[in-house]
């Protein structure tokens, strides 16, 4: 099989694998304790959190890790509103971040907060004028931006979003899971959000990462693990590989992105010459490296997965028939482009161009066969 | 659900657009011109709206409007992302009382 939704998760890296296995022996103890092992788990979970640190310009201190990106990205808007809420109960966001941000506005919302979403482009990106704008009203507590889209991998203009931020003193939540590991991470944040599962790590592992300076108070009842900023029991083996992986993509994420992107370039210049009434949305320059999202009219989106799985790709879809709410993907909505026969083709680190090659070659005729079982010629 | 959304927004969800509508009551709620033609797609999913209405545009004049009738959520951002990749014109989106839209679109060609 043909794995092409590294964007939902990328295969543990080598680096990762190994790098869990030494430290499930080594690193198993509780590292709250006093005693030998325990200490030496503490010591591999404070030499992982200095090297994250290190990778994402952060201070050891400002580091901490959760069970999940999601949770990471809920602790830290929460958290954020929590603290600021002398300055103010507003949030605001793109309308196209990662559910996880929407839903904790929804918890914000439902405690009497206020959520602003802000507007994208055509091609999914938010409107820095927009946000810039929406950011200086008073009453702001604290701002979200992805550093990319994880459905068609348009980047943010997050660097216009912290000057705006900075010039009106409210804080900036940069939910950078989509690209750490894969470009280099922006700066300017307040607040920083990643998974480690979309870089090469093993599921279970987020990072929140909240600048010195900035106000913020659990939401959720506390404990003395991480700092008492994220409770429970920490993964020491999961988050020593997490780390590994990281380090390891960082090494050679310049060389692998720059082929994946070329790949990315291949799938968004041939497909609307393979398959007819195709529209391939995103950004095609300002974009991820390996992310690329193409809708085909007059086709059902599970069907093109199904088929497409038989055919040995693994790929996603916004598609509402693929959703389990019945609704298209919010991001394919706010872009206004078609939802229906949506596919996201988002590559692993090693990929090879012979799937590339296969995958444009079997895409043809599986529309055409779901086309013209629609009726449509 | 949400309350406000600004700037951008190369189109607004359905949630988004009857909030503005109850924000904004001078926004146009009826067609200005009947429609030609009326393709009932309630009860039907993407992409069968769609289907329906590219195998019949044809059968109204050019300039001429033809109605879709859609309770799909998708419809309300795919009939005026197939009008603009289409080249025709999206006039407008109008709900209906029972739920869902009667999609307004002028055949440019």
């Amino acid at each position: 099989m043909a794995y092409l939704d590294a964007a939902s998760t990328e295969p543990l890296h080598p680096a990762a694998r190994d790098a869990l296995l030494a430290a499930i022996d080594a690193g198993w103890a509780d590292p709250a304790r006093l005693y030998g092992t325990a200490r030496r788990a503490q010591m591999l979970l404070e030499r992982a959190r200095a090297e994250v640190a290190e990778l994402i310009g952060a201070r050891p201190d400002e580091v901490s890790f959760t069970s999940s990106g999601t949770q990471a990205v809920h602790l830290g808007v929460l958290g954020t509103l929590a603290g600021r809420r002398r300055a103010g109960t507003r949030l605001v966001a793109g309308a196209v971040e990662h559910s996880s941000v929407l839903h904790a506005g929804e918890v914000h919302e439902r405690a009497g907060g206020e959520v602003e979403l802000v507007g994208v482009s055509r091609t999914g990106r938010v409107d820095a004028g927009a946000f810039a704008e929406a950011v200086a009203r008073p009453g702001t507590a604290l701002a979200c931006l992805q550093t990319a889209n994880h459905e068609v991998g348009t980047l943010q203009p997050v660097e216009e979003a912290a000057r705006a931020c900075r010039e009106a003193g409210v804080p900036l939540l940069v939910d950078a899971a989509q690209s750490a590991g894969r470009m280099p991470l922006p700066e300017g944040w307040s607040v920083l959000t990643a998974s480690a599962h979309k870089w090469g790590g093993p599921a279970g592992v987020g990072v929140l990462a909240v600048r010195k300076g900035v106000r913020w108070r659990s939401p959720l009842p506390e404990d003395e693990r991480e700092r008492r900023r994220v409770p429970g029991f920490e993964n020491v083996p999961a988050i020593v590989a997490a780390v590994a992986a990281l380090r390891a993509r960082a090494e050679e994420a310049e060389t692998e992105s720059r082929r994946l992107s070329a790949l990315v370039d291949r799938i968004r210049a041939e497909v609307p010459l393979l398959v007819p009434d195709v529209e391939v949305v995103g950004a095609p320059v300002l974009r991820l490296p390996h992310i690329v999202t193409f809708s085909c009219m007059y086709v059902e989106g599970e069907a093109l997965l199904t088929e497409l799985d038989k055919a040995g790709f693994a790929v996603s879809s916004g598609s509402s028939c693929t959703a389990s709410t019945l609704r298209p993907s919010h991001v394919l909505e706010a872009m206004g482009v078609l939802t229906h026969g949506n596919v996201r083709v988002s590559l692993p680190r090693g990929v090879s161009e012979d799937d590339i090659d296969r995958f444009l070659a079997v895409l043809p005729d599986i529309v055409r066969r779901i086309r013209s079982s629609l009726g449509v010629h | 659900m949400w309350r406000r959304r600004t700037g951008g927004g190369a189109r607004r969800s359905p949630e988004a657009a009857q909030a503005a509508e109850r924000a904004e009551p001078a926004a146009p709620v009826r067609p200005a011109e009947p429609p030609a033609l009326t393709i009932d797609a309630l009860g039907r999913k993407c992409p069968i709206p769609i289907i329906m209405l590219a195998e019949r545009i044809n059968q109204v004049a050019t300039g001429g409007v033809v109605a879709v009738l859609a309770d799909d959520p998708a419809a309300f951002t795919d009939v005026p992302a197939w009008c603009r990749l289409k080249s025709h014109e999206h006039v407008g989106s109008y709900e209906l009382p029972q739920g869902g839209w009667s999609i307004h679109v002028r055949r440019n060609y």
